[in-house]
């Protein structure tokens, strides 16, 4: 297929989305990314059976703790999709890039990202 | 278990906005298994402060550390060397943890980032449900094993008030008429009869009533030989 996504993101793999924790998150918020999506299998399919409606209901969590702190709850979001979309996955990539494009850099100061 | 939820963020934010060193002291008994003071509420809490001092663009450098309990004096002395070290403590525990804090270390300031709610259990995952008052004199075996005390609004004891509605409480419908379903429960039991009895005027000398509980056991208390 050779897709191509934005450069800007950078990819951690954990294997599974339920072992995303809401700790992970915020620490990556709070180094200074200006954005974090979490991207987990679709919804029914998750080979540990409920890892990432787990996950979907941190990344909602960590929306409520954002929308607390007065920063826009859309810089976090959980998408789903199959290792088979390679399409999907570029497509989200970019879909999340313009989507902090548009929010614009952190409003977290000081963080220590480069 | 002692339940209890979370202050606002900006509840504890303004407790301690003067303060730049912080120490976040979360507790492992029971406000870890209700989700509300343990290591990974203590770790949330402390991140979610960092996040919105860099915002604001102001100062902070945050401790944390987890006790095994905050209600025995043995595991609150696990922090004397390093408490003094900060400008206040924020104490994840129910209401007993800074108030012993407090006792043991007169000259910090302790601050609570929880509101104690109340004895209870959980019923299902995340949610958790009244089912004590502490009143001092149990008897839950006269009413099927169910407190009208800590679960009728008006902690009657012979029988539902005029607001029990198909099973629920007037003060919410998604409360439980806890009488409707004593008198059920007994009904099924064949036990009915039970609750005909009129009971005594409650003494509540043993509740809060009576002031400032304590509990004595001799057997454990040390020097008496």
């Amino acid at each position: 297929m050779r897709l191509t996504y934005p450069a800007e993101v950078k990819i951690i793999q954990v294997p599974c989305t339920g072992r995303v924790d809401i700790i992970h998150l915020l620490n990556a918020m709070e180094d200074g990314a200006d954005g974090v999506y979490v991207a987990g299998c679709l919804e029914g399919e998750c080979h540990y059976i409920e890892g990432n409606l787990k996950a979907k209901r941190k990344v909602k969590y960590v929306k409520k703790i954002l929308e607390e702190l007065g920063i826009e709850s859309e810089r976090v979001e959980m998408y789903n999709l199959s290792s088979a979309q390679g399409a999907r996955f570029a497509e989200i990539a970019n879909e999340m890039v313009d989507q902090i494009r548009q929010l614009g850099p952190t409003p977290i100061k000081n963080s220590n990202a480069a | 278990m002692i339940v209890a939820d979370r202050k606002s963020l900006d509840e504890i934010l303004a407790m301690v906005e003067g303060d730049k060193k912080i120490l976040l002291v979360g507790c492992k008994g029971c406000v870890t298994v209700c989700n509300t003071g343990g290591l990974k509420e203590v770790e949330i809490l402390a991140s979610s402060m960092k996040i919105a001092r860099k915002k604001a663009g102001k100062e902070i450098d945050i401790d944390t550390h987890v006790l095994e309990r905050q209600c025995d004096r043995e595991y609150v002395e696990q922090i004397s060397e390093t408490v003094n070290d900060y400008d206040a403590v924020i104490s994840m525990a129910c209401g007993v943890g800074p108030q012993f804090l407090s006792e043991a270390y007169k000259e910090q300031k302790f601050y609570p980032a929880v509101n104690t709610t109340f004895f209870g259990g959980a019923t299902e995952h995340g949610v958790w449900e009244e089912r004590c008052a502490g009143c001092g004199t149990c008897g839950i075996h006269n009413f099927g094993g169910l407190c009208p005390i800590a679960r009728c609004a008006k902690s009657l004891l012979h029988g539902p008030c005029g607001g029990s509605s198909n099973g629920n409480c007037e003060i919410n419908k998604d409360t439980e008429c806890i009488w409707d379903s004593i008198v059920r429960k007994k009904m099924e039991q064949g036990q009915l009869e039970d609750l005909l009895g009129v009971k005594g005027a409650k003494s509540w000398k043993t509740a809060r009533d009576g002031g400032p509980r304590r509990s004595i056991r001799e057997e454990l208390v040390q020097g008496n030989i």
